[in-house]
């Protein structure tokens, strides 16, 4: 019962994983790719948990962590160089 | 170390001493204190006369590589002795001429004497050695010491030709010797040439006999300057003229000759050491001799008669073979080719020497060597005429000099050949001596002209250098113990027979001398009305003919193709062998990594494809072969999909995304095939590697990035494909055929256990395994310095920026 559960939200997320993909093909702004790469990143987070939970172990979490914080950095340094043009920028005063 | 070792090595330890004495004691030319060295070797090698003539040896051993049957021994016997003697006598005569030739002043002597001293040991290491492989050892340092001596004079550029052009030949021979006498121990199990001669049975039948006997020719040909081979022997006359007489003429070259003589009981037997040896003696006479007539020159007359000379004792040497086989005749006819090779051999370091010394006086006193400059000498430098008169015309084997003995018992040997009844002499061994007269006539001539140009006719002083006069009485020495030792071995050649020459046939013919046989050695002047006598004299009329009217028959040199000749194959076979060299390396060597890229591929794929076939170790099993789920399937369409893109992207922004969607996969494949660790350094790494990507895309020049999807080319997609192919199929076949069972049971039962982990894979990296940890960590530290220097260390452009800056 919960294993066809489980697989019927897999098989949701992936769906929902393809049109984001659709998104980030597509464009139309580099914007609209970032945002839709880093709910790609949210949803690879969920199948992860649900792929621990049809597994049966608590090996992955810290994976599910780790697409987290890159996802996040990921965004973050994508936001700053589209805003100044350079993601890590020189410190003028040295 | 015995006595005998260190004499022959006395001349590389003097050799050392030499630039201290050149340097320290300025006011004596240096050749003075060198001269001491072969006259004491020449009187203590005398002292071996009585027991070499009494049928004794010395044979003296020091171990040099033992382990390798490597031993430095000396072995003095007849011909050896002959060849000792020969080398220092005309050594010290030598020296002694090169101290009055070279000036104290204006030449390098310590050079000269170096060289000279290293020559002269080597010599007499390769005739008294009894060890194949030192043989070879001191025959290598005869070849670059008489580089170095041709050399002499390096800032002419024809002395440098000369003296490669001699090094590329002789060296080529002599690795042809090495592998001959390596073909040798493999037949014998030795080195030692008394114990192969000892064991000849071993080399009955042997299929390795005629490789060995082609390549220990091969040695002695270039060596002797043996047609074809001789070319480098007229080019080396570029060298200081005591080097000339005494590398040129009297030693060097001959020992080649030494070596055939040697080991002539070794090969012998064999058909192909008679046939190749006469033949190559008898044609390298006639071209030598064919070719001095057009000289003009007076050291390359006497290159090419020495070429010529060479040959001759050469193709007796080969005729005297043959009286191996003729055992059973009571009266063996073909012993006195033998007896006449060793005569003629002592004769020409005899005149030649002289007749070398007489061209360097002539050289020193009018300042040029070219006969149609000279004339008329006769009157001014009397003792150097007569010198040359005994020189030439014992050279031309006219009464009653030493040559004419010697060219008497060589026509002797070779009409002999025509009573040989084997390999179908009946037929063609006409033609031995037919072409041996014709050399001959040809000596003749040009001996008269070398004689009669230089010093009869008409004085032409305004085209010479300098005003002639007589040589001073220093120089003129060696040339006269040399001139009066041709007129006495002329008058009283017996005094040869029984100490050296018997001794020497000893050596040569063996067999021979165990059997019990006396060799009866008696040099006669008149031997009857034989046919040699009137071969003689129509030398002496035809060549008298010939000479009177050179000028009218001297076009035919003329004609002589030019593409024809030897000289210019080597010239053109040495820039063809560049030039092809050059064009082979070019056409692979693009320059382009692609062009490396698809050779390594190919290479590999077709090595590992034939490989798998070639072995059967293609093998596929199914019987441990997992269910594929629908994961797996889906994901692998997935990065199937990203490596698709990846190729056929049209731009770039697309390909490394593309990739990245693999990585990512990757790290999908590593969830659910259960490997979290692996899983979560691949999502960093592949994040961290994106990031790079898109760092270098966006520093590319602005030309470049817009440019289109790849190319296509059929031979990349042909190698891509092979090389896929192969990985699958190795992939298939191993894990098709597991011989061993896994080890990883081990960590799982052991892990906590001994180790007190329970992350297995991170106990296997730090604890079972720590080793390749600890190096991964070097690899990444010098990556990140390796990166950090890069971007910041630029010393090529420091200047500019400092330029710059201010």
């Amino acid at each position: 019962m919960l294993d066809i559960f489980m697989l019927i939200s897999l098989i949701i997320l992936s769906l929902a994983s393809i049109g984001l993909l659709y998104r980030v093909v597509k464009g139309p702004g580099v914007t609209d790719r970032v945002m839709a790469l880093d709910a790609i990143g949210i949803n690879l987070m969920a199948i992860t948990a649900i792929m621990c939970i049809m597994m049966n172990t608590d090996a992955f979490l810290d994976i599910i962590l780790v697409i987290g914080i890159l996802a996040f950095v990921g965004t973050v340094a994508f936001s700053k160089f589209l805003e100044r043009g350079e993601v890590i920028e020189r410190d003028r005063n040295r | 170390m015995s006595l005998l070792h260190l004499l022959v090595l006395s001349p590389f330890l003097f050799a050392i001493l030499v630039p201290f004495l050149y340097r320290y004691v300025r006011k004596v030319h240096t050749g003075w204190f060198v001269l001491i060295l072969p006259l004491a070797l020449f009187i203590y090698f005398l002292q071996f006369i009585k027991l070499t003539s009494s049928g004794e040896e010395v044979v003296r051993t020091f171990e040099w590589i033992p382990s390798l049957d490597i031993n430095f021994t000396l072995h003095v016997d007849g011909l050896g002795l002959l060849f000792a003697l020969l080398i220092t006598g005309i050594g010290s005569l030598v020296t002694l001429y090169s101290i009055y030739y070279l000036s104290k002043d204006k030449e390098a002597l310590h050079n000269f004497y170096v060289y000279l001293l290293l020559f002269m040991g080597a010599m007499l290491g390769v005739v008294l050695s009894d060890n194949l492989i030192v043989l070879y050892t001191f025959w290598e340092i005869t070849s670059l010491s008489s580089f170095l001596l041709i050399g002499y004079w390096y800032k002419r550029e024809k002395s440098r030709y000369g003296a490669q052009k001699s090094m590329l030949i002789t060296v080529f021979g002599g690795l042809a010797l090495l592998g001959g006498i390596i073909l040798l121990y493999m037949m014998t199990g030795t080195f030692s040439i008394r114990e192969i001669i000892a064991n000849l049975d071993l080399l009955k039948g042997e299929a390795l006999l005629l490789p060995a006997l082609i390549l220990v020719l091969l040695g002695a040909f270039t060596k002797s300057a043996q047609f074809p081979f001789h070319i480098w022997l007229p080019d080396a006359m570029e060298a200081p003229t005591p080097v000339s007489a005494y590398l040129h003429s009297a030693t060097m070259v001959k020992a080649g000759i030494y070596l055939v003589a040697r080991l002539s009981p070794v090969f012998s037997d064999h058909a192909a050491w008679f046939i190749l040896i006469s033949i190559f003696g008898i044609s390298t006479l006639f071209w030598g001799s064919f070719s001095a007539v057009k000289q003009t020159d007076l050291k390359g007359i006497l290159a090419f008669s020495t070429v010529s000379q060479l040959g001759m004792i050469m193709s007796l040497l080969g005729v005297g073979s043959a009286s191996l086989h003729y055992d059973y005749l009571e009266n063996n006819i073909f012993i006195v080719a033998v007896t006449a090779a060793i005569f003629h051999l002592i004769n020409h370091a005899t005149f030649k020497g002289s007749l070398f010394m007489v061209a360097g006086i002539v050289d020193h006193e009018t300042g040029t060597r070219d006969i149609r400059k000279l004339g008329g000498l006769m009157g001014i430098m009397p003792v150097t005429f007569t010198i040359a008169l005994i020189g030439s015309f014992s050279m031309a084997g006219i009464p009653p000099f030493n040559g004419f003995l010697s060219k008497e018992m060589f026509l002797t040997g070779m009409v002999n050949v025509l009573k040989m009844d084997i390999y179908h002499l009946e037929t063609w061994g006409i033609l031995l001596p037919v072409i041996a007269w014709v050399a001959s006539v040809f000596t003749f001539v040009y001996s008269m002209i070398l004689f009669f140009r230089t010093f009869t006719g008409k004085l032409q002083l305004e085209k010479l250098e300098k005003k002639p006069h007589e040589a001073p009485v220093g120089m003129l020495i060696s040339p006269v113990i040399l001139a009066s030792l041709a007129v006495i071995f002329g008058f009283f050649p017996n005094i040869l027979s029984s100490t050296l020459i018997i001794p020497a046939m000893k050596s040569i013919l063996p067999t021979i001398a165990q059997s019990g046989r006396e060799f009866d050695v008696e040099i006669k002047h008149w031997h009857g009305f034989t046919p040699e006598l009137f071969m003689t004299i129509g030398i002496i009329v035809i060549g008298t003919i010939l000479f009177l009217t050179v000028r009218k028959w001297s076009f035919i040199y003329e004609r002589f193709p030019q593409k024809l000749a030897l000289n210019h194959f080597y010239d053109q076979g040495l820039v063809g062998t560049e030039r092809g060299s050059a064009w082979i390396m070019k056409s692979f060597m693009s320059g382009h990594i692609r062009d490396y890229l698809v050779y390594i591929f190919v290479f590999l794929s077709i090595i590992s494809l034939s490989s798998l076939f070639v072995t059967n170790a293609f093998h596929l099993d199914v019987t441990n072969v997992a269910p594929i789920g629908v994961y797996e399937i889906i994901l692998s369409l997935l990065a199937v999909g990203g490596a698709i893109i990846t190729v056929l992207a049209r731009t770039r922004m697309v390909a490394i995304i593309a990739a990245g969607v693999v990585g990512y996969t990757i790290s999908l494949f590593f969830v659910i095939f259960r490997a979290p660790d692996l899983a979560l350094t691949q999502l960093v790494v592949e994040t961290i590697s994106v990031a790079l990507f898109l760092l270098c895309f966006f520093h590319l020049p602005e030309i470049t990035k817009k440019q289109k999807r790849l190319r296509f080319r059929l031979l990349n997609l042909l190698v891509s494909i092979g090389v896929g192919f192969v990985v699958t199929m190795f992939g298939i076949a191993s894990h098709s055929e597991k011989l061993f069972p896994s080890i990883s049971k081990y960590f799982v039962e052991e892990s906590y256990e001994k180790a007190g982990g329970k992350n297995i894979v991170n106990v296997i990296l730090v604890d079972f395994r720590g080793f390749d940890t600890l190096f991964e960590i070097t690899v990444l530290g010098i990556a990140a310095f390796g990166i950090f220097a890069i971007v910041k260390l630029r010393l090529t452009k420091r200047s500019e920026r400092e330029h710059e800056g201010k």
